[in-house]
């Protein structure tokens, strides 16, 4: 009893805050090294699908994006509401893929060019037709490395 | 004394206690422009290009698991209607063939599995079936690992993979795409 009378009779001393800067630091830490900048602006609506045998995309550097959705409404006015590809950062014809293709080619040395991995970020609710002219193209630009990109399904 | 007290200003430590500000303007910078990276997807490899037309290789019909998936996103395998919860047991089924039967693979080199769809098929349907597929696969592999190894397959060595990749190869075929229900752009 008189143990912890006697505790509660002092006045409690303020909580040391020497350590805060540590602890935000740690999280500092942690979102510097998860975070990825935005490197385009997204254009068309995506809602990726959900899969179970997933796959990881490791090295940043030899992923490029494909992206095939409808347009945003703001973009509606000027490109229509069918499903668009976008690459980079516009609007793109099948016929730009190579094209697109080599330039990230050019960026990267000799011995990591077969290791290039294209990311298809493709809307779930288009249809097969976009998506299977953008196989082609990318078959016959030698580009044979695809991600479809989806979510975690959790059964 | 000047000079003591001098000293003593010297020793004071640096206040430290504006480095969570400057800690916190760095985190919030960070969380605002933070994407955690959910770069993750169905990895595929597709077949080289050619333009010749590709020769006619005989392929026994009991070898062939044929998928096709209309353009109401139906599955049509092997000849009859399927739900696609069914459709994984269903392909290990056929690329294992446990009781042996006429009608499924001689073994699971020689299974191949051809998937057909039309360019009206949805993409999320396409690869659901794709991802069912996929799946049958690597969990027969993991069977497999588990067997010969009493591992998963993915905590497998370089080499052991390889042997097990070799008695269940992934031979998908993915034929060009039927246009009936195409989107009118």
């Amino acid at each position: 009893m008189s143990k912890f009378e006697r505790k509660s009779g002092k006045n409690s001393p303020a909580i040391s805050t020497a350590s805060l800067p540590d602890i935000i630091f740690m999280l500092l830490f942690f979102f510097m090294t998860v975070t990825v900048m935005r490197t385009a602006e997204v254009k068309v609506a995506i809602q990726t699908p959900n899969a179970t045998e997933l796959t990881k995309l490791e090295q940043k550097s030899l992923v490029n994006f494909i992206y095939v959705g409808r347009p945003y409404e703001r973009y509606q006015s000027e490109f229509g509401t069918a499903p668009r590809m976008q690459l980079g950062e516009k609007f793109a014809d099948l016929g730009d893929i190579s094209f697109f293709l080599e330039e990230h080619r050019l960026k990267l040395p000799e011995n990591q060019k077969d290791k290039i991995i294209t990311s298809m970020k493709i809307d779930s609710d288009i249809t097969m037709g976009i998506v299977s002219d953008i196989k082609d193209e990318l078959r016959k630009a030698g580009q044979l490395k695809v991600n479809y990109s989806a979510k975690r399904r959790v059964d | 004394m000047a000079r003591k007290s001098s000293r003593d200003r010297l020793n004071n430590e640096i206040n430290a206690g504006s480095m969570a500000d400057i800690a916190f303007l760095l985190l919030l910078f960070f969380l605002v422009t933070t994407t955690i990276a959910e770069d993750k997807g169905v990895l595929v490899l597709l077949p080289p290009w050619s333009d010749e037309k590709p020769q006619d290789v005989k392929i026994h019909q009991r070898n062939v698991f044929s998928v096709l998936v209309n353009a109401n996103n139906q599955l049509l395998v092997r000849g009859e209607e399927m739900d696609i919860d069914k459709l994984k047991e269903t392909a290990k089924e056929f690329i294992i063939n446990p009781n042996r039967r006429e009608d499924m693979s001689e073994s699971p080199q020689r299974a191949v599995i051809s998937l057909k769809n039309d360019r009206g098929t949805k993409y999320g349907r396409y690869l659901e079936v794709y991802n069912e597929l996929k799946a049958a696969y690597s969990e027969l592999r993991n069977d497999r690992s588990q067997q010969k190894f009493g591992k998963f397959f993915d905590d497998l060595t370089q080499d052991q993979r390889k042997i097990v990749i070799d008695e269940i190869p992934l031979i998908l075929s993915e034929a060009e795409a039927t246009s009936f229900g195409e989107e009118s752009k």
